[in-house]
């Protein structure tokens, strides 16, 4: 008999044994489909925001230059653009107007931001798509469009009532849900920013490799100011979806437990059962070498089932019918909300780090147990 | 009458399961494709409007602009307020923001 074919027998009888406990085994397969579904959703939701985040973010501004007072984020005066123009290698310095507006109406949390162009446009706005879901007072099946009226309450008490000029993409939603573009005017009639403030200041940079350089002069000039340049915002999306860290880490630490006892469970010891088909097969002239490959080819078949079944129903899951399950943990307490649907951004590294968290310490240990037992006199196992 | 083997069964479906996985690669291939233009899309709203932050939380100021949040944030309540939203305690900490880091 081949070596081929000695396997295929061995692992006849494997899969005949398999379904003789066809209840607990199925039950197996079930519980661990759904440890590797849980692990594969975090490692592919994380993942594909951190290559979203890169792939967008490229183009955000080299430098942001913000002032902090007393630890925290404060307006700063056009005037520190002066100096910060006249460092060499800077190509121009922007102020940036933006601020959060808590909307009472629909109780979500708008980002007002000045666009330029709409400086001759008083009045008027242009809103996220997510601002026009919400922002539909009695029209909850209704978004706003051009032409409708959203009132925003200024910091004197009064309101201001903007009228919809047009949508951004519903494509860009990702980074714009929750925008509302406006003119200078009224964005100083809504938040008391006096004409020499602004939230922050956007520079170019001519050479990429003198932002660190530019930084550091910028802290030189204005000690107060505190420099982001652009490798930090996508640093930044790189920590915060790192699977290795934060509550991302805690969820898969949870599921890595439970798998952890349940093949401990599995290591721990054999049924009745599994120990008596051991002692017969031994009995009957099966080797220790034959039962410990019995035993490897119940853990594949097992675990390389949970593993297809797992990957396959999370690829399903995170980039088809959008995360359902991690949901609510993402929308958390926010009203307004992206709708996007996520580029997939799967690789070889991901499908091993699963494989190697899973398979392979699952088969290990289902053989580690035989072996003791088949390694034992068949006579003494089969009284146990 | 040909008995089909329980091996040629497992075996099939091993070749599934791979397939699947094949399948799964080329899809993600083919969505990187055609979302290219979607991208460049996003590529130019971030440009053009100067964006700094993925619009993904928008309960908390440091959750919707991470990037753009200082360490205190956090704790605006007081100074020993507990963090309480829960996008706050799903993301780690900016790396810019870490004591070391700190320019």
């Amino acid at each position: 008999m081949g070596a081929i074919e000695k396997q295929r027998h061995i692992l006849d009888f494997t899969l005949s044994s398999l379904g003789r406990r066809k209840g607990k085994n199925i039950a197996l397969v079930l519980v661990y489909t759904f440890v590797i579904f849980l692990l594969a959703s975090v490692l592919f939701l994380t993942d594909a925001l951190k290559k979203e985040a890169s792939l967008i973010l490229q183009d955000s501004p080299d430098i942001t230059v913000q002032r902090l007072v007393a630890g925290r984020q404060d307006l700063i005066p056009l005037h520190y653009s002066d100096a910060i123009s006249q460092i060499r290698g800077v190509q121009s310095v922007e102020p940036r107007l933006w601020g959060y507006y808590y909307d009472d109406l629909s109780g979500a949390n708008y980002t007002l931001m000045v666009n330029p162009e709409l400086n001759d446009h008083g009045g008027e706005i242009i809103i996220g798509t997510g601002v026009s879901r919400r922002n539909a007072p009695g029209r909850q099946d209704q978004a706003l469009g051009k032409k409708d009226v959203i009132p925003f309450k200024t910091y004197e008490g009064s309101v201001v009532a903007l009228t919809v000029r047009g949508l951004l993409p519903s494509a860009s939603e990702l980074v714009s849900a929750d925008l509302v573009l406006l003119s200078a005017t009224d964005f100083r009639k809504i938040f008391p920013f006096a004409q020499d403030q602004a939230t922050d200041l956007v520079l170019k940079v001519r050479n990429s490799k003198e932002l660190a350089t530019i930084a550091a002069k910028i802290i030189q000039l204005h000690p107060d100011c505190r420099p982001i340049v652009r490798e930090d915002i996508l640093r930044t999306y790189d920590a915060v979806f790192d699977w290795r860290g934060g509550a991302t880490l805690m969820v898969l630490s949870g599921v890595f437990f439970a798998f952890i006892i349940l093949a401990w469970d599995k290591a721990t010891g054999l049924s009745a059962e599994e120990k008596r088909e051991i002692g017969i097969l031994k009995a009957i002239g099966w080797e220790t070498s034959d039962i410990l490959l019995m035993k490897f080819w119940e853990g594949a078949a097992v675990s390389l089932t949970a593993f297809f079944m797992g990957i396959f129903l999370a690829y399903l899951h995170i980039f088809l019918t959008s995360p359902l399950l991690f949901a609510p943990f993402l929308k958390g307490w926010s009203v307004l909300y992206p709708h996007f649907r996520l580029t997939p951004a799967i690789n070889g590294y991901q499908i091993a780090v699963l494989f190697f968290l899973t398979v392979i310490p699952y088969t290990v240990v289902t053989i580690v147990p035989s072996w003791r037992s088949a390694t034992i006199d068949p006579d003494s196992v089969m009284r146990m | 009458m040909i008995v089909q083997r329980k091996s040629d069964i497992f075996f099939s479906s091993l070749a599934v399961g791979i397939l699947l996985m094949c399948l799964i690669f080329l899809d993600a291939a083919v969505s990187r494709h055609l979302d290219r233009d979607l991208v460049l899309e996003r590529r130019e709203i971030v440009k053009v409007l100067a964006l700094t932050d993925l619009c993904l939380f928008t309960e908390a100021r440091y959750t919707r602009h991470p990037s753009m949040a200082d360490l205190h944030t956090p704790f605006q309540d007081h100074p020993l307020a507990l963090e309480h939203f829960p996008s706050g305690a799903i993301m780690t900490i900016p790396p810019h923001l870490k004591p070391q880091a700190q320019r």
